[in-house]
């Protein structure tokens, strides 16, 4: 398993349209993706959930990802995430 | 003739018969069904001609209203294929054996009651979201063909509400305006009829079914719709309409085209503004952007003094609408002729050389530092500027801009966003203009005001209507302490526009041009003439036109 923190700097946090592209990054691989901020948790795989969680500039995100591909998965959605939020 | 009030989102007249548009109820049973597997391939198949739809509506918007506008139905189609929701549907059709139908209202219903409940204002506007693709889907199950409820003539439609993907599927060769009893307008619904320049009005309550097929005018001017109007009333709002044709017939011959003339310069042509209310006005006009953010609004607007977070919303607002364009705020001016109560300034004698603008900022650190920590967090929606007022001397510009830089530090530290910003000095004094070549040194540009430099050069109180026979709007001097700003500005690499109203005075562009002015600065109806005007000019003719200079 691989596990990063990310720190959310965009002033409109993790809102709908960006959102449905690291939901694409994500899907872009077999492993699962699961996002953790505060004492919620998602699937990175599920846009509605993903924006329920109503991310905020400032929040800090756990990523977990598992899988045959994680190495590769983590990386992509880490740099999705630095070049985007 | 009857008269219904509610909100314009756009100023326009719109003039023809009543058409009363009605979405079809949706009766939704929730009866079971035998064949479950039939039943799953009927949802997906709605399913999938909802997200080509909301494809084809983006490309629609995308000719019709913009990118930026045509965004939300790219986020639909994306929540379209949510895993989450496609299997809450599958869920209840399977295990419950409901109708497709059922199935998708219901599971739609839930997610949209989430984003309802949730602590925050854009999350709640995504249960719209929602409704509307649920009800996409809902049309493709039940065969409603929403194409033969806008009849066949051009007319206003009338109705309970409509969703953006309504509006942009509706023929707008047939769309004269509409009208509607819900509604807002920030929803994506005003903000699309918005670009595509359709007089509407939303939060009419007093729209009604017995309107169908009578003749009515809806006013986007006064926010309302007349029913059967009076014979004048029509003579008087089909000029305006007229008028409104002309500006926009001069719209499609400039939008797009530079500023230039026809010896090959170009100059900024931006708008003023004194709040979010004026947005629709630049953008109608084809402002390049705003060269004069007034932002007494706030202050002038609130019993008590704004916070840093009210600021902030509308400051954010204003830049996000108009970005990229830039925006250049002038920070507080108020005093003088502007003051508001729980400030408790003094009456003065002599108000207009009195404790105003920056003397005040300068003075109240506090309440200054609320200003700019609101302007620099706003600054990274958009392209800003940020203009000190009322300077006089170089301390008071780099007093400015330390604790400008002071706030930002603070931000930064903070861990909040600060976009990039260029920093301005308003000339609006003879001492700044005659100091213009030390200011320059310290600021991005310059922008002249200059109602207030003709009457502080001139000794001329502009509210003394007795005045008259000694004010000339043309002065020399004033016209060359501009000459000599713009030169001084030019020399440091300090770009220089004019804010003021002279800006607006067509037989003063060409004196302007020929001084090298960068940007004219005008309230937002001049726009059109002048950018027509500037177009018109060639500065190679006549080399002596150079006004009183």
């Amino acid at each position: 398993m691989r596990e990063f923190n990310f720190t959310v700097s965009d002033p409109d946090g993790i809102h709908a349209r960006p959102a449905g592209l690291l939901v694409k990054a994500a899907k872009a691989f077999e492993s699962t993706v699961t996002v953790f901020a505060g004492d919620k948790n998602a699937d990175m795989k599920k846009l509605l959930a993903l924006m329920a969680l109503a991310i905020k500039q400032g929040q800090t995100i756990t990523v977990k990802v598992e899988g045959a591909d994680e190495d590769a998965a983590a990386e992509a959605v880490e740099k999705f995430l630095k070049d985007t939020f | 003739m009857q008269v219904a009030t509610g909100k314009s989102i756009l100023n326009g007249i719109a003039i023809g018969k009543i058409k009363v548009y009605r979405a079809p109820r949706l009766v939704i049973s929730d009866a079971m069904v035998n064949d479950v597997e039939a039943e799953l391939a009927r949802f997906e198949s709605a399913r999938e001609k909802a997200v080509a739809q909301q494809s084809a509506l983006y490309d629609k918007a995308l000719v019709e209203a913009g990118e930026e506008n045509a965004a939300v139905f790219e986020i639909h189609g994306m929540m379209l294929e949510d895993d989450d929701l496609i299997d809450a549907i599958c869920e209840i059709i399977q295990k419950q054996q409901k109708n497709a139908e059922y199935a998708v209202k219901t599971a739609c219903d839930n997610q949209a009651r989430v984003f309802a409940e949730m602590d925050d204002p854009y999350m709640n506007a995504r249960s719209a979201d929602i409704d509307d693709i649920g009800r996409s889907m809902l049309d493709f199950l039940m065969g409603n063909d929403l194409s033969s409820l806008q009849g066949s003539e051009p007319s206003i439609l009338v109705a309970e509400d409509l969703a953006p993907s309504e509006t942009v599927r509706l023929d707008k060769s047939l769309l004269l305006g509409f009208v509607t009893r819900e509604g807002s307008t920030n929803s994506h619904t005003a903000i699309l009829a918005r670009s595509m320049n359709i007089p509407a009005l939303v939060q009419c309550g007093e729209a009604s079914a017995d309107w169908d097929g009578k003749t009515a005018i809806i006013d986007g001017y006064n926010s309302c719709i007349y029913i059967e109007p009076t014979e004048d009333l029509m003579a008087s709002l089909k000029k305006r309409r007229e008028e409104d044709q002309a500006k926009t017939a001069l719209l499609q011959e400039l939008k797009g085209k530079d500023n230039t003339t026809i010896d090959g310069k170009t100059v900024k042509v931006y708008a003023n503004i004194g709040g979010p209310s004026d947005i629709g006005a630049v953008q109608q006009n084809d402002a390049g952007g705003v060269g004069l953010f007034r932002t007494e609004f706030v202050y002038l607007n609130s019993k008590e003094s704004p916070t840093e977070e009210q600021q902030f919303q509308a400051y954010r607002h204003v830049l996000e609408s108009l970005a990229p364009k830039q925006v250049i705020v002038r920070t507080c001016d108020i005093g003088a002729d502007k003051t508001v109560d729980y400030m408790k300034l003094d009456a003065e004698e002599n108000p207009a050389l009195g404790y105003r603008a920056i003397r005040i900022c300068l003075t109240r650190k506090e309440f200054f530092r609320t200003q700019l920590r609101a302007l620099l967090r706003a600054s990274a929606y958009g392209n800003m500027g940020i203009m000190f007022p009322m300077i006089i001397s170089v301390r008071e510009l780099r007093e400015a801009k330390e604790i400008l830089e002071e706030c930002r530090q603070e931000l930064l530290g903070e861990g909040v966003k600060v976009g990039e910003y260029e920093i301005g000095t308003m000339i609006e004094t003879p001492a700044a203009a005659i100091l213009a070549d030390e200011l320059a040194e310290e600021c991005d540009f310059f922008s002249i005001g200059t109602n207030d430099l003709t009457q502080y050069t001139c000794a001329i109180d502009r509210q003394n209507a007795k005045l008259e026979p000694f004010s000339d709007t043309h002065h020399p001097a004033v016209l060359r302490l501009i000459q000599m700003t713009i030169e001084a500005g030019h020399r440091h690499g300090t770009w220089v526009g004019i804010c003021g109203e002279l800006g607006a005075d067509l037989s003063l562009t060409e004196t302007f041009l020929r001084m090298g002015v960068d940007e004219l600065s005008v309230n937002p109806k001049s726009v059109l003439p002048l950018r027509k005007t500037i177009r018109g000019i060639n500065l190679k003719n006549d080399p002596c036109g150079c006004g009183g200079s």
